[in-house]
């Protein structure tokens, strides 16, 4: 597996290739091109902002500018949320290159995470625009931790997208349930509400819990400390959720890696 | 191995990495102890591939105890197997030119996956001595957006190249596939032949020591197949080896140095390709024999309820002539008052059989039946080829015989000295009706046959011909039926 998993590092050259394929390819022939990246998360900033300031005003405080708060999350939970079911699909989409040609499938699922990894990218510097503007107080030292919050969670989607990619070949059920499961983990990842907030104010309470055990609520959350209130990550709780993306991308990588024999026949 | 001799670090770890399956059953191979001075380029041991197949239901039960027991990779016992390959062994020398042939779901294509690397064996090893490019699928990768340009790249870098060999190697791909004109259009909008001459020559020009070719020469138009062949004959005299997988067995004939035979799973025959040619065609024979020989059976058992009702009375004014225009279908009618009771063809051992030579002998045997005696009586026949193109007909009463009386049973036999068709199927009407054409029994298309040539000529039928040639005219081998009938005439070429 330690030896596989090197090979991955040598196909540098084919995956950034497929990436650039990927981002020239799927906006080619539309006129906003790769701007289309950002209408969702944009629309979906526009309906929550709306929502939880006029309809039904949030009460927590600190969350201030809201839109702002919501971006910070929204951003990374796109990448996330649109990396799974494309890594889910991969193999599927290219069963072609799998049987017909000496192609290393592991590279399929990473394409997935990387080409939307590299859309979230790109979209921070929207973010640093509106950031330094609304919120020039906030901006801090501990801003540096944030490439290391982009490792974890890389880490972490890729090794739910080697997991899904292998399952989704012998049961297209995944691709499904995936969608479904996609829309309750938003809901229970602290996008649109603060998790510090819910902590600190019900600290007990089954919703407070249950969002601890969620990797994606410490990601976000390490998002939000280190690009909107500018605050020293939570250690332990970062941590651990380190910890749980190595084992993730770990375990994903294996489960794949044992499966992959049955690709050319399943695909 | 697959690598040597390439100084740039980046290009050969990245040959290395698309050669690791193969490279690793190299050097399992070379250690059980065959590090011989030639190496094979291609050897096959002991090969066995299976192929599980896991019933939905069975999925169903497989998902819920996957997730109940825990155990993951159970999950995918079969049950239903498939064997695709059953104990091969075979090995390509380098430099060899080597065509696989066998019948479609032979395991060719299996075997072929094989050796490229896109699967592994069940048991066995396969062990691959150099860069190997497969041309599988052309063009596999290839992404409709696109342009030819961006793809060219990608592709060539699926394939094993790094940047700096496409680049170097870009105005050959293209001028090779003759798409200058269009080779910064979206692949999409490409005509299916563009695409597939672009996907041949980025697999050719990755210049690998090994080129396994999948029955891609039968796509394309006939130039390009032509300056296909032209370049596998330049891979071929640079000593390449060459493993070929095709139906095509002029093809196999034409560019082997060695073939093998592959049916079910095993390897049938071995060797010289003229005669693994010969058996693999004899075998096609015996089988294509079977299935007319059944298919026959059903035409005239399904045609012989019809029979003896009073349909005939307005089918007959149809055209019991051979209704040029009229969709050939198969079907029998008449009074019966004379009956034909079945048709088979003899060979010249007398032996019934569905499968024919051009050139060679046929007896076309009638049984008939005759319950009360008929006085006005004509025997005729008709032959026409799958496309419903009457070849020759002719009858008793057109060749001048008066029909006197016929009664009881007995056989009309029609004696052809030599068969002088083009290969194909062919389809024998056979009658016997009064002389103004009453039908007493029409078999329509009931019974057929098979022609095989060994050349392609074409036409309704075939002339008995020679070739003469004077002047300065030198062959460096003799063709012809003539030649066909003496081997050694035909292999002693430069003479």
């Amino acid at each position: 597996m330690w030896h596989s998993l090197s090979r991955l590092l040598q196909h540098r050259l084919l995956i950034r290739t497929l990436v650039q394929r990927e981002l020239t390819a799927r906006y080619r022939g539309s006129v906003l091109g790769f701007l289309w990246t950002f209408i969702h998360p944009l629309m979906l900033l526009g309906v929550y902002t709306f929502v939880f300031t006029y309809v039904m005003p949030a009460r927590a405080e600190g969350l201030s500018p809201y839109p702002l708060y919501l971006f910070c999350g929204l951003l990374p939970w796109t990448w996330f949320g649109s990396s799974l079911p494309e890594a889910a699909n991969s193999l599927l989409m290219g069963g072609n290159l799998i049987k017909k040609i000496i192609f290393p499938a592991e590279v399929l699922p990473v394409v997935s995470v990387v080409h939307n990894g590299v859309n979230f990218i790109l979209g921070l510097p929207i973010y640093a625009v509106f950031w330094v503007w609304f919120r020039p107080e906030s901006i801090s030292i501990h801003l540096l931790w944030l490439p290391l919050v982009i490792l974890v969670q890389a880490l972490f989607t890729l090794g739910l997208g080697f997991f899904l990619a292998a399952v989704t070949v012998h049961y297209r059920d995944v691709k499904d349930l995936l969608a479904n499961l996609l829309t309750l983990w938003f809901f229970g990842s602290p996008v649109i509400y603060s998790y510090t907030f819910l902590a600190e104010t019900d600290p007990e309470g089954i919703a407070a819990r249950l969002l601890e055990l969620n990797p994606m609520t410490h990601i976000i959350e390490a998002y939000h400390t280190s690009m909107f209130t500018g605050e020293m990550l939570h250690w332990r709780r970062f941590g651990v959720t380190a910890i749980v993306a190595v084992l993730t991308f770990v375990v994903g990588y294996y489960f794949f890696d044992r499966l992959r024999d049955s690709f050319v026949e399943e695909v | 191995m697959a690598s040597s001799g390439k100084s740039s670090s980046a290009a050969t770890s990245k040959k290395g990495t698309a050669m690791a399956g193969a490279n690793d059953a190299a050097k399992a191979a070379s250690e059980d102890g065959s590090t011989t001075a030639a190496k094979p380029a291609i050897r096959i041991a002991g090969v066995t591939k299976r192929y599980r197949r896991v019933a939905q239901s069975h999925k169903f039960l497989t998902l819920k105890s996957a997730f109940v027991g825990g155990n993951l990779f159970k999950l995918l016992n079969p049950n239903e197997v498939f064997t695709a390959l059953d104990g091969v062994d075979l090995e390509i020398q380098p430099g060899e030119t080597f065509g696989l042939i066998g019948a479609n779901g032979a395991g060719k294509s299996t075997l072929m996956k094989l050796v490229a690397g896109t699967t592994k064996p069940t048991e066995g090893s396969v062990a691959v001595n150099g860069k190997i490019s497969a041309l599988i699928e052309l063009g596999a990768g290839f992404h409709p957006e696109i342009s030819g340009r961006e793809n060219v790249y990608i592709n060539g870098i699926m394939l094993g190249l790094s940047r700096e060999e496409i680049e170097a190697r870009f105005d050959d791909i293209v001028a090779f596939a003759e798409l200058e004109e269009f080779i910064d259009a979206p692949v999409k909008n490409y005509s299916s032949g563009m695409y597939m001459r672009l996907g041949f020559s980025v697999a050719i020009h990755v210049d690998p020591d090994i080129l396994v070719i999948d029955e891609v020469l039968a796509v394309g138009d006939e130039a390009f197949v032509h300056k296909c062949l032209d370049k596998i004959g330049e891979f071929k005299r640079r000593g390449k080896t060459i493993l070929l997988v095709t139906h095509g067995v002029d093809t196999v004939r034409r560019l082997c140095d060695r073939a093998a035979w592959v049916d079910r799973g095993k390897v049938k025959a071995l060797g010289d390709p003229m005669r693994v040619v010969d058996r693999y065609l004899n075998w096609v024979g015996e089988q294509e024999e079977s299935e007319l020989a059944r298919v026959e059976k059903q035409r005239v058992a399904s045609a012989g309820e019809v029979a003896g009702t009073d349909a005939h009375i307005e089918i007959a004014e149809e055209a019991p002539e051979t209704g040029e225009e009229a969709p050939y279908e198969p079907g029998r009618w008449g009074n019966q008052a004379a009956r034909i009771e079945g048709v088979r063809f003899l060979d010249e051992a007398s032996q019934a059989g569905h499968v024919f030579a051009t050139g060679d002998e046929m007896t076309i045997e009638i049984a008939w039946s005759a319950a009360a005696e008929v006085n006005d009586f004509v025997f005729g026949l008709g032959l026409f080829n799958a496309n419903g193109v009457s070849c020759y007909g002719t009858n008793t009463d057109l060749e001048r015989f008066k029909g006197d009386a016929l009664k009881g049973e007995g056989k009309a036999l029609i004696h052809v000295p030599s068969l002088d068709l083009v290969g194909g199927t062919y389809y024998l009407d056979v009658a016997v009706h009064s002389r103004d054409g009453r039908p007493y029994d029409y078999h329509r298309g009931l019974y057929s046959f098979r022609v095989h040539s060994r050349y392609g000529d074409v036409g309704v039928a075939r002339l008995g011909h020679s070739w003469e040639f004077t002047g300065g005219v030198r062959w460096k081998q003799l063709g012809g039926i003539e030649s066909e009938r003496d081997p050694d005439l035909a292999r002693g070429d430069d003479a």
